[in-house]
Formats: C-alpha cells, structure tokens, sequence
C-alpha cells in the first residue's frame, strides 16, 4: 500500500521509513520545509535544518524511497509560530510541538497523502494506533518505551486521522530503533535527540518572542501573593509558570513563579507549596473516542511532556472542555501548555490548560 | 539487508473499517479511507533487487525539464571519454601532449563561437552559466574606472546568479536598479529607457527567460543601453540551441552560455566578450583564457561541450519547429482539457520548447509530486537551498499575485520528448487537477 512518512533527518522517522520499506509498502518520503532556510543556514540547531533535510534525503536514497522537501513556511508561521509568540505574549507556556504535529504535520499530510493516493500517513513518534474492533473505534496509546513516548503531542488527532495514522516505531524501545538503525547502515544510527523548539534552538524563547513583537516596554513588577513588591521583571512573556531561576531576586528563600498576569504585567511568585495546584480547567478538549465521556472519569492527568501522569478526576464540561481534579496537587500547572488523560496505555482526550 | 523486521514495529496499515460516530453528522456510520488503489506498476518480482530497480523500472518516466537539464547525446558522451584518457595533456604545456589538448580545447572554442554567430577568440570557457554571469558582471564592475559610472539596470526576470551577484555588488557600493517586467514577461524598451543614465555602466537582461520562456528585444535594449555609454550582458543560457543566436544580431557586449541546457555536460559554459571590453579577471592566477579565466581547462568536458555545440546548430532549425509543435499540442491539449488554466507570459515571444501554465485553484508543488509519482518529470517556481520549491520570483516579477505563483508549472521539452508522452501527460492531467482540487478544497473548507 502507499504510505506517505513525515521524515525528519532523525533516526526514529528514518528507521520507520526504512521498516515500511521492508515491509512491503510502496513508501513516499516527505520532509518539511518549516523556515526560510537561505537567510541563516546556522540558526537551526534542530528538527528542521538543512542539515537535517539533507539527511532525510539521504536515508531515503539509502532506503531506495522517493522524498519530496516540501514548503511548509507559510503554514508554520502562520499556524505555529504566531501562535507561539501570541501564546508567551499572553502569559502562558506555549507547546509549540503539538501545533506542529497536528495542526502541520497530520493535518497537512493527510491532505497531501489524499493527492498522493496513500493510505496512510506515518511518522517517527513514540505512540501506537489500533483499532478497536468491539467500539469501532481507533485507539490511541502509549508509545511503549515508556521514557520515549510522544503520545502527549498527538491528543487532538481525531478518528479520522487516527484512521490514517502509522507508527511504525511505537512498538519499539529507542535503543530497538538505533539497533535497527545501524543494522540497516543508516548514518543517522546515532544522531542525537533533539529536545529544544526547533526554530528557538539557542532556547532563548523570549528573546524570540521580543523579535516577533513590537518593541515596547513589557516590564512590570514581581509581587508575592500578598501583593508585596519584590521587584521588577522584563515581561512576562521571559517567564514560566514555575521557573525559579533569572527572577534576579534577593529573598532569603527561593522563590517561583506561580502566575503571569500579562494583562496587568504582574508576575506572581511564592514558595514551592504555594506552587502546587490540584485544579484545572483544560479548553478546546478533543476526545479521542469522538465524544465526551458521558460522566466524570477516574483518569490519569499528564500537564506537560515531562511529567508524570497523576490520578485525577476528569469532568467534561460541554462537548469540548474539561474540569480536572488531581488526587494530590502538582507542582508548576502551567497555563498554555497541554493536559492529557490517559487510561493505562489508551490516550482519552486532552486539551489546553486554561 | 533489510532480512528482519525487529519484533514490536508496526508496520501495518489499517484497512478501511467502519468508524462509530457518536457525534456523526452525516449518519451513525461512515467509511473512512478510501479503497486502496494498488500500484499497478509496482512489480513484486522486482522486489529483491530494491532500489535500482525499483525507482525506474516500475514507471516509464518522461522528462519535460529541459530548461533544468538535458540529457547528454551519445556522441558527446563518447568525445568526453576519448578526451579524458586521450587528451590528458595540459594545453598550456608547450610540448606535443600540451598542443594536442590544446587544439581539441581550441576546436571546442570554434564550435561554441560558431553556435553565437562570433570570434573564437572571444569565447572565455567558464564552469558554467552561473560563473559566466558572475564574470560579466565582477569582472565589469572590476574593469570600470569611471567613478562616475556605478550603476547597474537588470529586470526581476533574471535567473539568479545575475541578480545575486547585482545584490552582492550593491554592497560593494554600487547602485542596482530592478526594472520591472509587466505581465507579458517581456521588457518593453520603453520601460528601460527611463532608467538609464550617463552613470550607467552595465545592462544585464536576459535572452530567453527560463521560467516562462519569454524572449527580450535585446538589439533595441543594447542600442539604448549603448546610447548612454553602458555596456550591455546578456544570459543567453536558455537560448543558445534553441533558437538562433547571434552577438552582431543582438548588438551585445557580453553574452553567458551553458552547456547542459543544450546537450552538452554539466559544468561547461562560456562568457563570450567583445573585443575591446574591459573585463576583470575573477579567478586570477594562470593565464589561462586570454587572463580572464586562470585554471587549467576542463578539456575533456569542454570538447564534450564543442561536440555539442556543433550537434545543437545542425539541428536547430529542424528541431526548434518540431519540439515548437509538440509544445503547442501539450499546451492545446491542457488549455482545451483542463478547466481554470491559463498560460503565463507572452505566447508568441519565446522559445520553442517551454510553456508556464497556471493551474487555478491547486498547490502546483502537490501536483509537481503527484506528476512525479506518475512518471511526468516537471517544474515550478526555483528550487531553494533544501530542494523545497518556493513562489516563482519570476511570475512575481512578471505582477502575478502570489497565487497565481504558487500554482504554476513549467514543462519544457526537448529533442527526445516524443508525441506519445505529450498525449499521456495531457491524458494524465486531467484527473490529477481534478483530484488536488477537490482536495485543496475540502482542506479549506476545514480550515
């Protein structure tokens, strides 16, 4: 069958490329193009260099599959990094990675898999994809290498989709993968990880926010939550919700951020008890299944990528929004990144933390 | 090699099934997925030879990409290997190994001279266009000692390595003036002489564009250019064995030529420069090419470029009205059978082989792929340093919304490009616009 794959110049997208290969399927590789890349060929340190576009093209010769470098600057700037900067300039946590991968990577490839005539769509992520034959529904789930899993990006995936989704590695640990990789010869076998925002990889995130903002004065005052005046901050997009260092503070004992109050440019800081929350209210909520559940869930609750995901009573509230209750609280809730329920392995639903 | 899959890899692709809506609009249930179309011309026999065999056994492939590349003839192929093994010696050697590469680097500079209709001792063997233009321009602004002339006028047609190199000599101080080309993809000389000056020192505007084929007036442009004292360049790249071409005809000081875009091998071309221009060496060392080129010659690709010359003026009478032709019956057969389509650029000035067709409503990067995966070797717009493609600078030169950029296709043909192919593309083309239509609509619907 034809399938289209997302490569992206890393080993994970590579070796599932190189595995739907060899299992037969008449597979189309296609790379995104995500930046102008002829202005500054350095300032890309991850997942969208030339470098990495390079490598991607040659994986695909290796592999002996066709690849396509498609352009995709229009649609990330105005999808991704707008929202990013829009999102820090309001005092929330953007997770830029989940836009990208659904917003971009799914939705786009799906349509472009149409015109192509595949079938399917797949990609390097850590999470797996059944379907589940007495609900007639697709499922979601856990990647199963349990400190690689990518689930958490993909909650807003509808069923349509996850009808056309594949994850070739999700069945595999990450050593499997490099294991595969270097037996097939790949030389991206033993290519690093990439962690940072791809179009921020100095990890200055405010310093991007600032060049894609007017220049005015953001400054404003750091108080506790007595209101007291601790001192002054360069703009709440520099900040996140429980960040302790780069506050630039002289209190005897360490301080965190607790809330940004873009509107009135305060930021909020307190001890690491008053950090811990047990409440959220999650927006835009997409359920997998394609509906909410029809009363509140005893789920498990993840509220970023690297958190572990903690017990809670899940609420839905309309069709697309959620009140979460954790059994004990968690630290550093912060607003503009994702929470995402899981029961054991199965991904149920996820949205924005408000 | 690619013997064991590791156990755990999910290679599987669902097969439609039948999704239970909860929410469904359109009923309880639906068919997601479409009935898989197999690929007919994938041929599991092949299946243990991979690559090689895969990419070009399983699809006949036309190519209409002429303007990119062309395929090397025979003969020339076979000149560069006799040169490579018989002609090793250095023509600036002075004994009988140095004369005889020499003499076949001098019969090359004949034949390329006779292509352009000029003196032999003009021509000024270069790595390519890219480097042709580059000379031309550097080594222009090198040689002008006027401080008062230091201006440069080109059009936003032309091929990059004329307008980078303009912007680079900008930075060095030197003003550039873009004129623009209205929506006929033709510079009226009306429009240049307006920006003409006694500071100008340099007009640089192509012969033939490369996007959409157009042809400039460049004997009425280089007599303008000429009557304020500037010199004038033309890129001839995507002319010379197309169409006949003369330096006296067209009245030029300076003209590029490349020899892949006629036959020849890549990394060949040549700077033709009047006698009596000033130009500034930009590779320096030897004295190779009259001192405006140093570097040992590329002999053996140079005599494969000479060979081809002499194939492409032979033939260009006869070939430019066949390939002219079969170009019109392509443009016919997609204008007639395909709805919202629309030629860009002037269709009676311009080369015999290339049509830009502007596909309303569709991504013609997706098409470009899609035609790709049927076999069909076509264009758009340039590529970028990764190999994505990007708007056509040239249809946005030309006053072309955005859009309209972002959904044209260039198909450019060649001497090996046969009736049979034009009527399967034009066969093809149909259902495939039809197809991303549909689904570019539907994408925006969601949106």
């Amino acid at each position: 069958m034809r399938v289209v794959i997302a490569m992206s110049g890393g080993v994970d997208s590579s070796v599932a490329a190189a595995l739907l290969k060899d299992a037969g399927h008449d597979v189309i590789g296609l790379s995104m193009q995500l930046y102008d890349q002829r202005s500054s060929p350095e300032a890309f340190g991850s997942c969208c260099s030339l470098d990495d576009l390079y490598d991607a093209r040659r994986v695909a010769n290796a592999i002996g599959i066709p690849h396509y470098i498609v352009n995709f600057e229009d649609r990330f700037r105005d999808t991704v990094v707008r929202d990013f900067v829009s999102e820090y300039a309001a005092g929330r946590t953007p997770i830029p990675c989940v836009r990208c991968n659904a917003d971009l990577k799914f939705a786009t490839l799906v349509e472009k898999a149409s015109a192509f005539d595949a079938v399917a769509v797949a990609t390097g992520h850590y999470a797996r994809v059944d379907f589940d034959e007495d609900r007639r529904r697709y499922r979601l789930r856990r990647g199963l290498d349990a400190g690689k899993d990518q689930s958490y990006f993909l909650f807003s995936l509808t069923q349509d989709q996850l009808a056309r989704a594949a994850f070739p590695v999700g069945g595999l640990t990450k050593p499997e993968v490099r294991e595969h990789a270097r037996r097939l010869g790949l030389e991206v076998a033993d290519k690093p990880d990439s962690h940072e925002i791809c179009f921020v990889p100095d990890g200055d995130a405010g310093g991007f926010v600032e060049r894609h903002l007017e220049g005015e004065d953001r400054s404003g005052e750091i108080i506790d939550s007595s209101g007291r005046v601790l001192g002054r901050h360069r703009g709440v997009h520099r900040l996140t919700v429980g960040q302790r260092k780069g506050l630039g503070l002289t209190e005897g004992v360490p301080l965190y951020v607790l809330r940004l109050d873009a509107e009135a440019r305060q930021v909020v800081v307190g001890s690491r008890e008053e950090l811990g929350g047990r409440t959220l209210e999650a927006s835009d909520v997409n359920w997998i299944a394609g509906a909410a559940p029809s009363s509140p869930a005893r789920l498990t609750a993840r509220i970023r990528h690297r958190h572990q995901d903690a017990p809670a009573l899940v609420t839905p509230i309309g069709s697309d929004r959620a009140a979460v209750v954790f059994d004990a609280p968690q630290i550093a809730i912060a607003p503009g990144q994702a929470v995402v329920f899981y029961h054991g392995d199965d991904v149920i639903g996820g949205g924005w933390i408000r | 090699m690619f013997s064991t899959l590791p156990k755990g890899a999910s290679t599987a692709i669902h097969e439609p099934r039948t999704i239970y809506r909860p929410t469904g609009e359109s009923g309880a249930t639906q068919y997601i997925g479409r009935s898989t179309k197999l690929s007919t011309l994938f041929c599991s026999k092949h299946r243990t030879n991979r690559a090689a065999v895969l990419r070009w056994i399983e699809i006949v492939r036309i190519y209409l990409d002429y303007n990119a590349t062309t395929p090397v003839a025979r003969d020339v192929a076979d000149a560069i290997s006799r040169a490579l093994v018989d002609t090793f010696g250095n023509p600036s050697s002075v004994h009988a190994f140095g004369q005889g590469a020499k003499a076949a680097l001098d019969e090359a500079r004949t034949e390329v001279a006779r292509l352009v209709d000029a003196d032999p001792s003009a021509v000024v063997f270069t790595s390519g266009g890219t480097e042709a233009d580059n000379l031309a321009l550097r080594g222009v602004a090198a040689a002008t000692r006027d401080p008062g002339r230091r201006r440069i006028v080109t059009t936003g047609i032309e091929h990059e390595a004329v307008l980078t190199t303009a912007r680079a000599l900008e930075r060095e101080g030197w003003t550039v003036e873009v004129v623009a080309v209205g929506e006929s993809g033709v510079l009226s000389p009306a429009a240049l002489e307006p920006r003409l000056t006694r500071e100008t020192a340099l007009v640089s505007v192509m012969h033939a564009n490369n996007e959409v084929g157009t042809i400039q007036p460049i004997a009425e442009l280089a007599a303008l250019a000429h009557a304020h004292g500037a010199l004038f360049h033309t890129d001839a790249v995507q002319s010379v064995g197309k169409v006949p071409v003369s330096v006296s005809a067209l009245g030029v000081d300076l003209l590029s030529l490349s020899g892949h875009k006629f036959g020849g091998p890549k990394g060949t071309g040549a700077l033709w420069i009047r006698r009596g221009v000033r130009l500034g060496a930009q590779a320096t060392g030897g004295r190779q090419e009259r001192n405006r080129r140093a570097g040992t010659e590329n002999v053996p690709s140079l005599v494969g470029l000479g060979v081809a010359a002499r194939l492409a003026r032979a033939k260009l009478d006869t070939a430019s009205v066949s390939i002219g032709r079969l170009r019109d019956r392509l443009e016919a057969g997609i204008l007639s059978g395909v709805a919202g389509t629309v030629v860009n650029g002037d269709r009676d000035r311009r080369v015999p082989n290339t049509t830009n067709i502007g596909f309303e409503g569709l991504e013609a990067e997706s098409l470009l792929i899609a035609l790709d995966l049927e076999g069909v070797a076509v264009s758009t717009g340039s590529a970028c340093s990764s190999g994505s493609l990007e708007p056509s600078h040239v249809l946005r030169a030309m006053g072309l919304p955005s859009q309209r950029a972002r959904n044209s296709l260039r198909f450019s043909l060649g001497a090996e490009t046969t009736a049979e192919e034009i009527d399967f593309v034009v066969g093809v083309l149909p259902a495939l616009v039809a197809k991303l239509r549909r689904l570019g609509h539907t994408a925006a619907a969601l949106h």
